[in-house]
């Protein structure tokens, strides 16, 4: 679609320097001169493509299906990734053992965001924050709700919180949020290697 | 020039569609292979390089995942080119060239099953005139095809010869996706899928990926008994709108063997990346080659072809020939872009 | 140990903003191309192959757009070459230009930087929903927020560190022609009471979504001395490097990552220098959130582990400090994401050779160029200097 009736663009100042554009004779092009310039050129496309989770994102989907996390343990270091994603990033190897999670975890940090970046947000400001699932060696990023915005901090302890049971599906949508679980703060020195 | 040699090498089984696995879980077993086989430790490359596309994956910034394949941790000197395989490798040759890396890991894959390949390849033209129009790489491969034709460059005969002699080539191939073909007579009678190519002119949809490891000089001799030396290597484009172009011949081919050094000596084996049957005639005649010089004993693309993967695949099949001692000399073939508008070509030697 | 010498005999940019509506796409990388050419007083004739870095295709909708730009740079006949390594990407298009001239392959390389993301939305072109991917709620900002608090709790930095050097970078754009954003009327004030988006990252601390190319005329050491010989002095290149460490390893330490550190340590033992903080006359480091500021001045070692806000509040960072950081206005002035790291690597060198204008540092002898990308995991740096190496 050729779209000749936006508004002028705002002239470009272009600064003063070394350049200059090539001598083009424009003479065939004279009568165009009285036309209305061509501003953008619109042309939609649409793809549709299939994903493939993979083995490890298919493990560890089909458990949250059934509301449990599980990650998989790097064979070199011992360190528990969530979510996993087959190969461990130190070792350049396969992870092939799963790892029962907890379902509660720990704030590491995390920001407030004042604008609505999910498209739906419940509240502004809302909470956005790293989150260390309990068994596991690296934080994910997690909605923090049910406790004001200026409370949070890191070492604070959470629960998940989720969709019905009727709800669940293969997906990371089946936690709608996390927050806090009344357990006392973790020291903050405790959170340092996950950051 | 400092001597560079392929000294190992690993590839996937190809298939029609890598349904189990992700882009980093195909790979990985690829680069594990190739890394053993190499004799260099896993963390002891001096540079690595990789290549790929996020449009043939369907999302941004794909190839960050597939990193988690070469453990870069500690952190590695690392790039990434959005283009075949056979480019990340001529980056590593450059960095070796400069001194500053004596080995070199390099990898490639594509995943072509998520999307509908001809449809995402149309998204590489011009986006003012050709892209709204969405030609499909069939399509834009069938207008070249008609005008080799129309030149005497080749025919639909010549071209149900070559499907013929590819696909049964493959069955020696333990990596190869199509293995067998009817008779080019039979083939002959098929539909035309764009006239005037069949199905059988065209190579297969393939998900799969590639490995090598290059070293250069006497860390190479040391890693391997008969290295696969990179005598002469050079990549070239061709314009992009098919109306500027002969599409009959290639110009980009030409240039690039000539500065490759391709008939500085007798060639054996040629691996070409030929996505239809007809680019194998435009390509042995831009090249030079003899009539005697066996094209793709490996079956060619035409037999496997999983995009970003398959032209480096090409160095593959040349140099696990020389590592085996079976051939000398060989010319290797890449190509990027629609109606090989991209080329780049390399020499390969065994020593002795 | 490289065998020749590289130089940069040429730099050109297009004046950067949020909708280049004027040009069309190759029409956006002749601009860039035709200054540089112009600067290095030679014609696409005289180029031996071109080097093209950019962040995903998604941002204009094309599949390696370069393919279709052939005609348009003169590339018919000539090796094209596209690098794609996430936001730090023309650095690393650079760094693989300078190779092909530093290995002997070719004596003059046009490589170009270039993003036009005024084609289509940037938050879509960066993050599509994957279904099953996990979903990060707060956008590019809210990935990096959790890592700048965390450095502020582990330095004890004053809050308004942030503020000062959005308020340096955006006045320093001032005084370059080229930049997006010239906010004539920003003050401390402004800067700090502009809408808090990401706590602690405040609106004014954020780097814009912009159009824009640039392009960098790299010769040997012949073109080096040709171009010193008639009075255009080049920049000659003293290190190259460039570092990647995975995007999600446990135990990696994001707010000032290894990967960082070992890319400053490798460009800085090439270039023969031992103390960045005198050594360096001028850095332009990759700032697209206003307290990477601090973060990188430790990071790159120019300052102790929990100091580097000192820098910037003692005004050392500024263009009268004795260790200038942005002049150009840096990222958060301008960000075609493709064409960043390039910028902050031509800009060092517009620096060494006298020839930054307004925003010139006076005697600045020795510059670094910075830009990171990914998950702050990729790393690119140079260094350039006046002097040959």
């Amino acid at each position: 679609m050729t779209d000749t009736t936006s508004s002028q663009p705002a002239p470009i100042e272009i600064p003063e320097g070394v350049w200059s554009q090539p001598a083009v004779n424009m003479s065939a092009v004279a009568d165009l001169e009285s036309v209305e310039a061509v501003r953008s050129v619109r042309a939609f496309a649409s793809m549709t493509y299939d994903y493939t989770p993979g083995l490890a994102t298919t493990r560890f989907l089909r458990a949250i299906k059934e509301k449990r996390l599980v990650g998989e343990r790097c064979s070199e270091t011992g360190k528990v990734y969530i979510p996993p994603r087959g190969v461990s990033p130190v070792s350049g190897l396969p992870t092939t053992e799963q790892v029962e999670l907890g379902l509660d975890g720990t704030v590491v940090s995390f920001c407030v965001v004042n604008l609505d970046f999910t498209g739906n947000a419940q509240e502004i400001p809302y909470v956005s924050a790293l989150i260390l699932v309990d068994g596991s060696d690296i934080p994910i990023y997690g909605l923090v709700r049910e406790i004001p915005y200026n409370e949070v901090q890191p070492g604070l302890r959470l629960k998940s919180v989720w969709v019905e049971d009727s709800e669940l599906t293969t997906s990371f949508e089946n936690i709608k949020w996390w927050a806090p679980n009344g357990e006392p703060d973790v020291p903050a020195s405790d959170l340092a290697d996950y950051i | 020039m400092r001597d560079v040699a392929i000294i190992a090498t690993a590839q996937t089984k190809h298939v029609r569609a890598a349904t189990a696995t992700n882009e980093v879980e195909m790979i990985q077993p690829v680069i594990q292979e190739v890394i053993e086989r190499s004799g260099v430790d896993r963390h002891g490359f001096d540079f690595t390089c990789s290549g790929s596309s996020d449009y043939l994956a369907g999302q941004p910034f794909s190839f960050v995942m597939t990193l988690d394949a070469v453990a870069a941790w500690p952190p590695i000197s690392e790039s990434h080119v959005e283009m075949d395989g056979a480019w990340a490798l001529y980056e590593a040759w450059v960095k070796i060239q400069t001194g500053h890396a004596d080995t070199a890991l390099v990898y490639s894959y594509g995943k072509s099953s998520p999307g509908d390949l001809p449809r995402v390849l149309s998204r590489m033209t011009d986006p003012y005139y050709e892209a709204p129009l969405w030609p499909s790489s069939v399509d834009i491969a069938a207008l070249q095809a008609r005008a080799a034709i129309q030149a005497g460059v080749t025919s639909e005969q010549a071209m149900a010869d070559i499907a013929y002699r590819s696909r049964t080539s493959a069955a020696a191939n333990p990596f190869a996706q199509l293995t067998s073909s009817a008779q080019p007579s039979a083939l002959m009678d098929e539909e035309y899928l764009a006239d005037p190519l069949r199905r059988h002119d065209c190579a297969p949809i393939t998900d799969g990926g590639v490995a090598i490891v290059l070293a250069a000089g006497d860390k190479a001799r040391s890693l391997c008994s008969r290295p696969a030396w990179i005598r002469g290597i050079d990549h070239r484009a061709d314009g992009h709108h098919l109306n500027f172009r002969d599409l009959t011949t290639s110009p980009s081919v030409s240039i690039a063997a000539e500065k490759a050094g391709v008939a500085n000596g007798p060639i054996e084996i040629a691996e070409l990346h030929t996505c239809f049957t007809h680019h194998e005639p435009i390509l042995r005649s831009a090249l030079g080659l003899g009539d005697d010089v066996e094209v793709n004993p490996s079956g060619g693309p035409l037999a496997a072809n999983p995009m970003m993967a398959a032209g480096l695949i090409r160095m593959v099949e040349v140099a696990n020939r020389i590592h085996s001692g079976e051939v000398s000399r060989g010319v290797a073939h890449a190509t990027g872009g629609h109606a090989l508008q991209h080329n780049l070509i390399a020499v390969l030697e065994g020593e002795g | 140990m490289g065998a020749e010498r590289v130089a940069v005999v040429g730099v050109g940019q297009t004046k950067y903003t949020a909708v280049r509506g004027d040009v069309s796409l190759p029409g956006l990388l002749r601009e860039a191309t035709f200054r540089a050419l112009e600067d290095a007083q030679m014609t696409l004739a005289d180029i031996d192959a071109i080097v093209i870095g950019k962040a995903p295709d998604f941002f204009e909708g094309i599949m390696v757009p370069e393919y279709s730009f052939v005609e348009a740079l003169g590339a018919v006949g000539k090796p094209i070459f596209r690098v794609h390594t996430a936001g730090s990407v023309s650095g690393s298009t650079a760094i693989v230009a300078s190779g092909l001239i530093e290995s002997g392959v070719h004596e003059r390389v046009l490589t170009i930087g270039w993003e036009m993301q005024s084609c289509s939305e940037a938050m879509w072109a960066l993050s599509f929903n994957m279904p099953f991917q996990q979903q990060l709620v707060a956008g590019a900002g809210g990935y990096f927020a959790p890592y700048i608090r965390q450095y502020i709790a582990r330095s004890n930095a004053p809050d308004d560190t942030g503020v000062l050097v959005a308020l340096k970078d955006r006045q320093n754009a001032l005084k370059n022609p080229y930049a997006h954003l010239h906010e004539h009327d920003i003050s401390y004030e402004s800067v700090k009471e502009s809408l808090m988006l990401w706590d602690p990252i405040r609106y004014s601390e954020t780097c814009p979504s912009s159009d824009g190319a640039i392009a960098l005329v790299l010769t040997n050491e012949a073109g080096g001395d040709a171009a010193a010989a008639e009075g255009r002095p080049p920049a000659w290149v003293h290190g190259t490097s460039f570092r990647s460490e995975p995007a999600m390893a446990a135990g990696r330490d994001q707010v000032s990552p290894q990967a960082g550190k070992d890319c400053a340590a490798d460009v800085f033992r090439q270039a023969g220098i031992t103390n960045p903080r005198e050594q360096i006359d001028v850095v332009e480091m990759y700032v697209p959130f206003s307290w990477y500021e601090p973060m990188w001045l430790e990071n790159l070692g120019f300052a102790e582990e929990g100091t580097g806000w000192q820098l910037t509040h003692d005004g050392v960072t500024a263009m009268d400090g004795d260790l200038p950081v942005n002049c150009s206005g840096g990222v958060l002035s301008t960000n075609p994401i493709g064409a960043s790291g390039m910028i902050r690597f031509g800009e060092a060198a517009l620096q060494v050779r006298g020839m930054a204008g307004e925003h010139q540092i006076d005697g600045a002898r020795t510059a670094l160029g910075h830009a990171y990308g990914g998950a702050a995991q990729f790393y690119a740096m140079w260094v350039v200097g006046a002097d040959k190496p």
